[in-house]
């Protein structure tokens, strides 16, 4: 049987890893490499690196840091952040990363994921959404690719609707821009560009330790026929049971728990397979 | 030497630095030359099906490759690697494969009275994740691997061989598919064992011997 996947999250910004909250107040928090070494030690099923460096001469950090890596660790590798072009995903593939995420720039161009996926296969192409519940008063930025291709306008927001159902927008460039797009909606669009997995973000509950958004990830679950993660808000290990099990996560991602021992990975999977969650141990 | 087949696809880098780590000669490489002269040859492989086989088929490689394997000379196959072994692949419309084994790629279909998961969620497509391998008639490469062992999976396609004799492992995600052959020299893999962790390692480690015996 499948097992469900625990995968560390590591946030790194030129060439460090930091960790803050909702991507502020960011603090120094050691080597990625050190880092990835320790988490495959422990057995975590996958690893994720979140390049959130924001000069462009700096961007070459990230491959470094993946082509070490590589050299020692000899599991699945996730680069997410900063991913533009078909040569920036050669490049991190080529250092020795399995799999790219794609964010910003899905949302800018929905059709790089096809081309993505055309090019390296859906494997390879993970697609980060981060989602935050509409509330009255959301400052939305147009979504400009609607004016070059009205079939987008599939995804967009029930805005004129408040007594419609709970939605969530999508935002970008970390939680700094909110745009009109359903997340469901967009994430049922990513598969069928060819996406291979969702690595689903909210941004409510990114940093506060209150658990996942269980009825986004839920709906997404069962919306889409591709794998997801549940990503945002892990305080504890009940919170990671949830995510799988109410959640209906296929994995789940998780930092600071993780990132500052308050758990170890062999710790979340020994009290997941207790409550009979399938684990690899 | 290892030769890791480079058809412009897959990411490689991992396979060569795992067979590195175990201090094993390993090169990758697209030249004919180099693929004669090696003593193992290891397809890994990412991507589609039928690219695969126009790649190797533009590089010259295809035939090289089969005579080589037919001759006796040790082969892994990884993922693709492992799937183009076979007659046909039904991956966008049908695709010839290599057909030393007799037999179909086909893609995971979760019918309804499959589709459900204890937690009431269809299985989700491609199988992605680590999954066990129960031995089916135990190979060399598996010599220190332990059976159910978990190995990690990134496929939508699985072989279905029509000679059962070949079949060396298998891998339950709805149905029980063939995730392991082996017949000789051959030696093939569903899963990824340079994504896999120790027991990933000690099956290259084990081909690697084999290799070096030959």
């Amino acid at each position: 049987m499948l097992s469900k996947r625990i995968i560390p999250c590591l946030d790194v910004m030129d060439g460090r890893v930091v960790k803050g909250v909702s991507f502020k107040n960011l603090i120094d928090a050691g080597d990625p490499v050190e880092n990835a070494i320790f988490y495959d030690e422990e057995g975590a099923d996958e690893l994720v690196f979140l390049d959130i460096t924001a000069s462009y001469e700096k961007r070459k950090t990230i491959i470094d840091v993946v082509e070490k890596t590589a050299e020692y660790c000899f599991m699945p590798l996730t680069v997410g952040g900063g991913v533009r072009t078909i040569e920036d995903i050669r490049n991190l593939l080529n250092a020795g990363c399995d799999k790219v995420s794609i964010n910003t720039s899905a949302v800018k161009n929905p059709y790089f994921v096809r081309e993505s996926a055309e090019r390296f296969g859906s494997q390879c192409i993970v697609v980060a959404i981060d989602a935050k519940r509409v509330v009255k008063g959301m400052p939305f930025k147009p979504y400009e690719s609607w004016a070059i291709d009205p079939f987008l306008k599939d995804v967009s927001l029930d805005l004129d609707n408040p007594a419609s159902n709970i939605q969530w927008a999508i935002s970008t460039h970390g939680g700094r821009e909110m745009k009109p797009i359903d997340a469901v909606k967009w994430a049922l669009k990513m598969e069928r560009l060819g996406a291979g997995e969702i690595l689903l973000t909210s941004m409510d509950r990114d940093g506060t330790k209150d658990g996942y958004d269980l009825e986004l990830t839920r709906t997404i679950a069962e919306t889409v026929s591709i794998p997801v993660i549940a990503s945002g808000g892990v305080g504890n290990l009940e919170h990671l049971y949830e995510g799988l099990t109410i959640g209906k996560a296929d994995a789940v991602l998780a930092a600071s728990i993780f990132h500052y021992r308050e758990y170890s990975i062999k710790e979340a999977k020994e009290y997941l397979k207790l409550k009979n969650v399938p684990v690899r141990l | 030497m290892i030769a890791i087949i480079d058809y412009g696809m897959g990411n490689l880098r991992s396979v060569e630095k795992a067979f590195l780590k175990l201090g094993a000669d390993a090169c990758i490489t697209s030249d004919p030359k180099v693929i004669l002269t090696s003593n193992g040859i290891v397809l890994p492989g990412v991507g589609a099906f039928k690219d695969c086989m126009a790649s190797l088929d533009r590089l010259d490689l295809l035939e090289l490759i089969k005579k080589e394997i037919l001759k006796g000379k040790p082969y892994l196959g990884i993922c693709l690697g492992l799937q183009i072994l076979f007659s046909e692949s039904e991956e966008f419309g049908f695709c010839k494969g290599m057909d030393i084994f007799k037999g179909r790629v086909q893609k995971f279909k979760f019918t309804d009275s499959l589709k459900n998961q204890p937690d009431g969620i269809a299985l989700k497509i491609p199988h992605m994740g680590w999954n066990t391998v129960s031995i089916i008639n135990k190979p060399p490469i598996f010599a220190e691997i332990p059976d159910n062992s978990y190995f990690y999976f990134v496929h939508s396609y699985y072989v279905s061989p029509e000679d059962q004799d070949i079949i060396a492992g298998k891998t339950d995600y709805g149905i029980d598919f063939t995730s392991m052959v082996w017949r000789d020299n051959i030696f093939a893999v569903q899963f990824h064992p340079e994504k896999s962790q120790q027991m990933g390692l000690k099956l290259l480690e084990s081909f690697k011997k084999i290799c070096e015996s030959a």
